[in-house]
């Protein structure tokens, strides 16, 4: 490796990773966060067959895994403004990442629901409960308990997803290497090295679902 | 204290209940018994409104209920006069025993916390299950599990407890434990209403035995008249089945 490449490696390596630790990782977490409420509730929705409701949330989940993410930033950031929308680059790849997220997070939340034996709702009824009471404390426990890993691979998935919003001007870690190779002519070696931290980012992940996974299992209740 | 009039229950084409009329005294010990499909647990289901019947009403303790168009208000202040125990014991897997018992005394009658560990504590000590307050539904045998979910029945002092075949999922030696718990339930004069195969639990802990067929009460009685002099043909057929494998 010559020493030039070498320098460009270094020297790029804190500026690559800046926009990771305020722009990428903020934007992950903001948008999954809100992904997980939207997620929550549209499952919930759908396991209690509240009418009309069940109906808009089956719309919501078709519409948004038949269409491409990229479509979604495309139609929010460059569309909208045409109805007199106008939403930040940031504020508007948040917006259509949880609401993508949301629709496939439900998705396995609802899964998860329904596999919570019904037996149980029906001993929570027995015992005086109210269906609001035995889905909080009981069946939503249980069954973000079995969602959990299927969340994280999520979760994962979405870190390296957040790359799309450099195509609606986010300056995340992608654009920024982009930026570095237009300037350098390294692509090769840069966008390695940019593929290296979100591996590193993934890793760190990785690793919390394992310690995740364990502490849920510490608590026994494996369904008998 | 209960009456049922002309419970009927229809799952789509299929007449599963046909008009049943049954009483219980306070006290009384009933086993409910019939072949499988007889509407035994159905029937025991719709008296705590686990199923709607189509038809029938209910006198609860003076309280007079319309078993298909109850009120929500109506069915729940009910079911916080009853106790349940399922076949499948159904205990919440994410709740230790303890927790299984003082769940509903705590979330749906706001008792304090603390008396509702002590009420739960001493439910698991009447069911021999004290040691295991701490542990969760799947660390426990099916006869452990299904002890605790006694006690979760009986911790809120029912007036009645309604058992759906408690044993039945249960290999013979976890279902003595089981039996053995409810006959003390019943020496100590809680109202029972138990569907079972377990005939000699039938004979001796029970006061009363109703034979069910086809969606009807064909037979009731005491429960020595009814093992050793049955009234009905089809009654006396069942036993027989029972005696020709020696279960009786």
């Amino acid at each position: 490796m010559t020493g030039r490449l070498a320098r460009i490696l270094i020297n790029s390596f804190g500026t690559i990773l800046l926009p990771g630790l305020t722009v990428t990782i903020p934007l992950t977490i903001l948008s999954f966060g809100f992904a997980l409420i939207i997620a929550v509730t549209v499952a919930l929705v759908q396991f209690a067959h509240v009418p009309v409701l069940e109906k808009l949330a089956r719309l919501y989940i078709w519409i948004i895994r038949g269409t491409p993410v990229l479509v979604q930033l495309f139609v929010v950031f460059y569309g909208l403004p045409g109805v007199g929308i106008l939403i930040e680059p940031f504020p508007a790849a948040v917006l259509v990442f949880s609401i993508n997220e949301g629709a496939y997070c439900a998705e396995t939340i609802r899964a998860a629901l329904e596999s919570v034996p019904r037996g149980q709702l029906e001993a929570g009824q027995c015992v005086g409960m109210s269906y609001l009471q035995i889905i909080r404390r009981i069946i939503l426990p249980q069954a973000l308990r079995t969602a959990f890993p299927t969340l994280a691979s999520s979760l994962i998935a979405m870190v390296k997803d957040t790359s799309l919003a450099a195509n609606i001007t986010v300056t995340e870690m992608f654009m920024t290497t982009q930026r570095i190779v237009a300037r350098t002519y390294e692509p090769l070696a840069l966008y390695i090295e940019v593929g290296l931290v979100y591996l590193l980012f993934c890793t760190v992940l990785t690793r919390l679902q394992a310690w995740g996974e364990k502490k849920l299992n510490q608590h026994g209740a494996q369904r008998s | 204290m209960l009456q049922v009039r002309n419970l009927k229950k229809s799952f789509g084409t299929l007449k599963v209940l046909k008009g049943v009329d049954l009483d219980v005294n306070k006290g009384d010990v009933v086993a409910i018994l019939g072949s499988s499909g007889s509407g035994k647990t159905t029937m025991l289901r719709c008296l705590n409104f686990l199923e709607r019947a189509d038809a029938g009403t209910m006198l609860f303790d003076e309280k007079q209920l319309e078993l298909h168009s109850a009120s929500r208000a109506d069915i729940n202040a009910l079911r916080r006069r009853t106790g349940f125990v399922f076949q499948n014991y159904n205990l919440f897997a994410n709740k230790t025993a303890l927790q299984n018992v003082t769940e509903g005394l705590i979330i749906a009658r706001k008792m304090p916390r603390a008396q509702a560990e002590e009420i739960g504590r001493s439910a698991l000590v009447e069911v021999g299950m004290e040691d295991r307050a701490d542990s969760y539904p799947s660390q426990l045998s099916g006869g452990q599990q299904q002890r605790v979910a006694i006690a979760r029945a009986i911790a809120a002092d029912p007036e009645i407890i309604y058992f759906d075949e408690p044993t039945s999922a249960l290999d013979p030696e976890l279902t003595g434990e089981v039996l053995a718990v409810m006959r003390k339930l019943a020496q100590e004069g809680r109202t029972m209403l138990v569907v079972t195969h377990e005939m000699d639990f039938a004979r001796h802990a029970a006061n009363r035995v109703i034979f069910m067929d086809g969606g009807v009460i064909v037979e009731q009685n005491n429960a020595e008249t009814f093992f050793t002099n049955p009234a009905q043909p089809r009654t006396q057929e069942f036993l027989q089945n029972y005696k020709q494998r020696s279960l009786l």
